[in-house]
């Protein structure tokens, strides 16, 4: 077992599930920068308010890659509402833990999923910010709590 | 089919070579004696030591009184820094120079100095990772104490001119530090012919156990006590002294400064072909650092478009153990120091991977590398949203 990853970020690690993008996407949301390390970008694919499929692309750590795989699979099938809802700390949760360390990967996957249904909801003419809330902008590192 | 087993991370740390091992054994449960008592098990342990420190003396140039056993690298660097400007502060001097990429145990201690009223010039290496000897002879001053500069870098491989230094602190009357660290068993050593006043090194570096290094201090050079107490180490550093550490140091060092010209041309040979390979295979990747001027062993790749951390993980699976400088796994968020200070971009740095060699790897193993290098970095990129053929 390398690092103190669980095996639950190590399988998402090594079999990241819906990696890829979609090109008739309907909301896509990218966060983080190159600078820290850790680019997020999630494509949605969304029909009657439910997000019927959802890819992502990632440049970033390992639990970079296995938060947004888990992240993608929790709101795979799901109503946009309950999408909206999902936080880091479900994330980390469902990977069994992450290193301290590595807490701020589980904060993008929330932002990269938030960005995207922020795209989603300008391009329905629906204004985001009070379903989603503000979405930081990314441009520092410093996100660690 | 057993997974493969590729160790090439011997820049972090080395397996301990079977002959320091075996001249270690028998210090543990035979010969344990405390070598300041008077029985024969003591005396005898006593010898080991003295005798190590002659083996560790020869192999750089020095004499066995200039050699200081302790625990690591760091603690050498540490000594050398703080107690050398303690020393030159008596004379009225106040400035260190050292360059923006030393190892953290330079780095911070010279930072620990700058707080306590030191000024420190540390000199910008150039895009290849090298200083020049004029940047030093320029830098130093009447009031400059200290020049404390790496041998070799630890990340990048780059080897520094250290004689030429040497030179000029000793025209300049100045006290010349040294971290050979990743140097020693890589490059002929000769301290004295090299105007080296201090020099540290790490045993697990060169097969010997962690927890064991030295300091050599140039005879004539009064530096302070690290440790208060006993006689041992002169009285400079007091503590019963690691016995067979000292002994597998001492075996390690004679082991290592010998052959170093055929040992450094077989490196040679495996480190092009490992370079030229993954150069081929793989696109947009460039290699850090001089070429000319760098350890046999030791190559520093930078990947576009993917990070190291999730480099070093997936060459886990295959089972190679390496090492990058990305912040992941420097434990910060910033990545490596080293790679900054030569100039590279933060993303690019964030892609890079450190291979390091040692004796026993075999083109066997450096086949396997350049195979499964080209693999790791194309389903990185694959997944990556700022990698576009």
């Amino acid at each position: 077992m390398a690092m103190e990853y669980s095996e639950k970020v190590m399988d998402h690690f090594m079999n990241p599930r819906n990696v890829g993008e979609i090109e008739d996407a309907d909301g896509v949301g990218e966060v983080g920068n190159a600078k820290c390390g850790d680019i997020m970008k999630m494509y949605l694919k969304i029909e009657d308010d439910i997000i019927k499929d959802v890819k992502f692309k990632t440049f970033g750590c390992g639990s970079a890659i296995a938060t947004s795989s888990i992240a993608t699979e929790m709101i795979k099938g799901k109503h946009i509402e309950e999408a909206a809802k999902l936080t880091n700390k479900a994330v980390v949760e469902a990977l069994e833990g992450l290193p301290k360390v590595k807490v701020h990967c589980s904060v993008l996957a929330e932002q990269a999923i938030k960005a995207a249904l922020s795209d989603y909801y300008k391009r329905n003419g629906i204004d985001p910010e009070p379903i989603l809330g503000k979405i930081p902008p990314a441009e520092s590192c410093h996100i660690h709590d | 089919m057993k997974k493969p087993f590729v160790y090439v991370d011997n820049s972090a740390t080395t397996k301990v070579s079977d002959s320091c091992f075996n001249a270690m054994l028998p210090y543990f449960k035979e010969k344990f004696g405390n070598p300041s008592s008077i029985y024969s098990i003591a005396h005898d342990a006593k010898l080991a030591v003295e005798t190590a420190r002659k083996k560790a003396a020869d192999a750089i140039g020095a004499l066995p009184e200039e050699i200081f056993f302790t625990s690591c690298g760091t603690e050498s660097d540490n000594w050398a820094i703080k107690s050398g400007a303690r020393l030159a502060m008596k004379k009225g001097k106040n400035h260190i120079i050292t360059t923006n990429f030393e190892h953290h145990a330079v780095l911070h201690a010279c930072q620990s100095l700058e707080e306590a009223g030191f000024e420190v010039t540390y000199l910008p290496v150039d895009s290849e990772g090298m200083i020049t000897p004029e940047q030093v002879e320029e830098a130093i001053t009447d009031k400059t104490a200290l020049v404390t500069i790496m041998y070799a870098n630890n990340e990048i491989g780059t080897i520094l001119p250290i004689s030429e230094i040497g030179a000029i602190c000793k025209k300049k009357n100045v006290l010349f530090h040294t971290d050979a660290v990743q140097a020693v068993g890589h490059v002929e050593i000769d301290v004295h012919e090299q105007n080296i006043d201090m020099l540290s090194l790490s045993g697990h570096k060169i097969c010997a156990p962690k927890g064991v290094g030295l300091l050599y201090v140039k005879k004539g050079v009064r530096l302070p006590n690290l440790l208060d107490g006993g006689a041992q180490e002169r009285g400079l550093r007091g503590g019963t002294e690691n016995v067979a550490y000292i002994v597998g140091l001492g075996q390690a060092l004679e082991d290592a400064s010998k052959d170093i010209y055929d040992r450094n041309k077989r490196l040679e040979y495996f480190r092009n072909k490992l370079t030229d390979g993954v150069l081929s295979k793989v696109p947009k990747v460039r290699v850090n650092g001089s070429l000319k001027h760098r350890l046999a062993g030791s190559v520093n790749f930078s990947f576009e478009g993917v990070e190291g951390e999730s480099i070093l993980l997936l060459l886990d699976g295959y089972g190679i153990c390496a090492s990058s400088g990305s912040a992941c796994t420097s434990g910060s968020l910033d990545p490596s120091h080293v790679l900054l200070a030569i100039g590279l971009p933060h993303e690019i740095a964030h892609g890079s991977l450190r291979i390091s060699l040692c004796d026993e790897n075999t083109e066997e193993e450096i086949d396997y590398i350049i195979e499964t290098i080209p693999k790791v970095i194309s389903r990185l990129r694959e997944m990556s949203p700022i990698w576009n053929e």
